[in-house]
């Protein structure tokens, strides 16, 4: 049986987080060579034992074989030879298979533990069990600023809860979380607040605009990259210019934020759902001045992250409480917590200038605020571009998410190209293939054209219209053709065609899924997503009032998967989402005649 | 707190409890069946659905008193032994999971759905399913395993 674990920080190398689509180009090759010393070892021991030579035996379906004979891997995996096997035993620099004779790679391969998450017996982080487990409950502040002034942690304990104040920090431990959550509330009545002024969610483009950091240096500060002369450049063509701005949204994971703490006579062990395993462990060995070796952190799973967990707030609140209590305590933020606490990815203004020489970009002169700077440099061929990007001080807590700075980059870039190709009076397609020299990117927007049939007669008038846009991240290439309907204030996405490439296909099944989520989770943040918030409190922090995609939003969509194995595979997970806005912002202006330049483009009020 | 009996998964257990807690967390912390998952407490991603009497139920909003003396059904309950049901089966082999975590609750209501119309046309099929949230959005995938079941259900009865 093969059993895949996905981080215990006792046992399992540090690879890193989960993050910047980086597992495929950066763990798949180190298992992929750890999978090959392997084979090399086990064909060796069957060597041995049929008196062979290595070379005149194959390897297929988990066993070794040789002219009818068969041994199967778990049988070879028992010898002497393998269980006494140290690590200066391990072959190094066994050849990888070639791309062309892939028979596992490259198929499409179900989930390993598919039975237990349908039978309801995988175990996510708050569904870890510890024997005289209590469960948590946390005082949050009731507004964002807002400090403790004085609390009352008498009727808690009245209550039978384990209370715990640590400066800013109360909670409570109970035997059940019915009990945590009463003694939570009765101590919550007494709890008195400083309060302190905080900005709205309304005109926040400018607000981060006037809060824009737009000197000094280091890793977080601006940037400022310009080759060629914009200046000149942009006042011999002309200047063509538009803002644009994206607001924040958050990730909200089914599973929101939860871990389980132990100690045992000074060690810790938290399981928690993390995309940063180890970065975790770092955090709670500060927070309890632990040393490595004691500081334990398993991750069962994460519930889904989206690039909305990779800090580790949960896994000290439950560790604080377990001190306290002297007992495991599991604890899982609220959906209201995860709304209000979890970090948003960041709200965004964009400022985009262009000249234009007929069909040629001369001129590119980009500045964004505060969206991060993944995907800020135009992947189209400009001879002169500027691009500067100013870190805000901005009024939530920020973070990854997926796609992070290329989804607000993207957005306004391929809007603005939209916008541009108006002017230089080319179809948006043949506008942005005169500009690039980038042969992959090129062929994505090809193949999405070609499948929806743009150049073909196209839907428009009665409020239809069809709209493109493409992008490059990450080493991963998207385009995606979109034809709406707009109704009053209400889009409808009646088809949505995408090509997606990068690099070669290591699992066609598994890739089309993480493609098509990716981009139907897109169609959030497009359509409906923003968090709004006023008086340091978030007005629509639950799924009632924030909508999500749900089955019925899920419009007619093909995607076409162009393959490359002669490319090293990239990742999937994020870029598909940075093409989704701007595609349905373009077909929204070609259906209307109305440019949209901030999201979400069917804002609501409540 | 008053004691409650339940028919759990065909079997009868009771408990101590506060009438107004949810049966969620009855079902989750005092019978450990972790199937059943907490999404958002208020009814609107169905991540926590089970049967009672044979009908879906957001367990998050429901009352453990309002259940008392009747059936329950989760997850865990829906095979029986290692035979897994007809939509188990299918979800696996559409490869409906991403994260995984908003699984059981779909799976649930595809059963009840299918026990009630074993025929359900597609816009009965996201009828059922639209109020249950994947935040992975893996619908198509989810909706494909509801429909494989529902054919395979149909085949059997042939």
């Amino acid at each position: 049986m093969l059993q895949v674990m996905l981080a215990d920080t006792a046992i399992t190398p540090d690879d890193g987080s989960t993050a910047g689509s980086r597992t495929t180009p950066a763990t798949v090759p180190v298992v992929r060579r750890a999978c090959a010393a392997a084979r090399e070892m086990l064909v060796r021991v069957a060597a041995d034992e049929w008196n062979l030579d290595m070379s005149q035996l194959r390897v297929e379906e988990g066993a070794v074989a040789h002219a009818g004979k068969r041994l199967v891997y778990a049988h070879l995996a028992r010898s002497k030879q393998l269980t006494a096997a140290s690590d200066n035993t391990v072959p190094r620099g066994v050849p990888l298979t070639k791309t062309a004779d892939w028979s596992v790679l490259g198929r499409t391969l179900l989930k390993t533990n598919a039975r237990e998450i349908v039978d309801g017996t995988h175990r996510y982080p708050s569904d870890i069990v510890r024997p005289g487990m209590l469960y948590g409950a946390v005082l949050r502040p009731p507004r964002y600023g807002a400090l403790l002034d004085s609390v009352d942690l008498t009727r808690g304990k009245e209550l039978g809860a384990v209370v715990v104040r640590d400066g800013e920090f109360v909670g409570c431990a109970a035997k059940t979380s019915y009990e945590a959550r009463a003694a939570l509330e009765a101590i919550r009545r007494t709890a008195r607040w400083r309060t302190a002024p905080h900005p709205s969610s309304e005109r926040l483009g400018a607000y981060l605009k006037r809060r824009a950091q737009r000197s000094g240096g280091g890793r977080r500060g601006p940037r400022r990259r310009e080759s060629g002369d914009v200046e000149a450049a942009l006042a011999a063509a002309g200047t063509i210019e538009a803002s644009y701005e994206i607001p924040y949204v958050q990730h909200a994971p089914m599973e929101p934020r939860a871990a389980v703490a132990e100690w045992d006579q000074g060690r810790l062990t938290v399981w928690t759902g993390t995309q940063r395993p180890f970065g975790v462990r770092e955090q709670l060995q500060q927070a309890f001045r632990l040393p490595a070796g004691r500081t334990r952190v398993v991750v069962p799973d994460t519930g889904g992250g989206f690039g909305g967990k990779h800090t580790g707030e949960v896994a000290i609140e439950a560790a604080r409480l377990a001190r306290a209590a002297d007992a495991p305590v599991s604890l899982r933020w609220t959906r209201s917590e995860e709304f209000v606490w979890a970090y948003f990815r960041p709200a965004a203004a964009f400022e985009a200038r262009a000249g234009l020489s007929g069909e040629k970009i001369v001129a590119w002169d980009f500045a964004a605020y505060n969206p991060g700077t993944a995907g800020i440099e135009t992947p189209y061929a400009v001879p002169n571009v500027r691009t500067q990007y100013f870190p805000c001080d901005a009024p939530l807590r920020e973070g990854s998410y997926r796609g992070i700075g290329a989804v607000g980059n993207n957005f306004a870039r391929e809007v603005f190209m939209d916008e541009l190709a108006g002017v230089s009076g080319l179809d948006p397609l043949a506008f942005r293939l005169a500009n690039l020299d980038d042969d992959r990117l090129a062929a994505v927007l090809r193949a999405a054209a070609s499948r929806f049939g743009w150049s073909q007669s196209r839907p428009s008038g009665q409020n239809r219209g069809t709209g493109i846009a493409a992008g490059f991240e990450k080493g991963s290439y998207i385009a995606i053709c979109a034809q709406v309907r707009v109704e009053g204030g209400a889009t409808e996405v009646e088809r949505l065609v995408s090509a997606f490439e990068c690099g070669a296909i290591l699992n066609p099944r598994n890739l089309q899924a993480q493609v098509e989520g990716c981009i139907i989770q897109g169609l959030g943040p497009a359509l409906d997503e923003e968090i709004r918030f006023a008086d340091g409190r978030l007005l629509n922090g639950s799924f009632t009032r924030y909508p999500l995609p749900r089955f019925r939003d899920v419009p007619p969509m093909e995607t076409v998967l162009l393959d490359r194995p002669d490319i090293e595979p990239a990742g999937a997970g994020e870029t598909p989402i940075i093409a989704v806005a701007p595609a349905l912002a373009n077909a929204v202006f070609a259906a209307t005649g109305r440019r949209r330049r901030s999201l979400p483009l069917q804002p609501r009020a409540n | 707190m008053a004691r409650f009996t339940i028919r759990i998964n065909r079997e009868e257990r009771s408990t101590e409890s506060p009438p107004n807690r949810p049966l969620l967390e009855v079902v989750r912390e005092d019978f450990g069946l972790t199937g059943t998952k907490y999404g958002c407490g208020e009814g609107q991603c169905r991540a926590c659905t089970v049967l009672i009497n044979d009908l879906p139920a957001v367990s998050c909003l429901t009352p453990v008193s309002s259940v008392d003396g009747k059936s329950v059904t989760t997850i865990e309950g829906l095979s029986t032994g290692d035979q897994l049901t007809g939509v188990q089966q299918a979800f696996i082999d559409m490869d409906a999971a991403q994260c995984g975590y908003c699984i059981p609750g779909m799976i649930v209501e595809a059963a009840a759905l299918l026990k009630r119309n074993p025929r359900p046309h597609r816009s009965e099929i996201l009828d059922a399913m639209n109020p249950h949230l994947c935040r992975c959005c893996g619908y198509r995938n989810i909706l494909s395993s509801v429909e494989l079941a529902a054919r395979a259900l149909e085949a059997n009865d042939a």
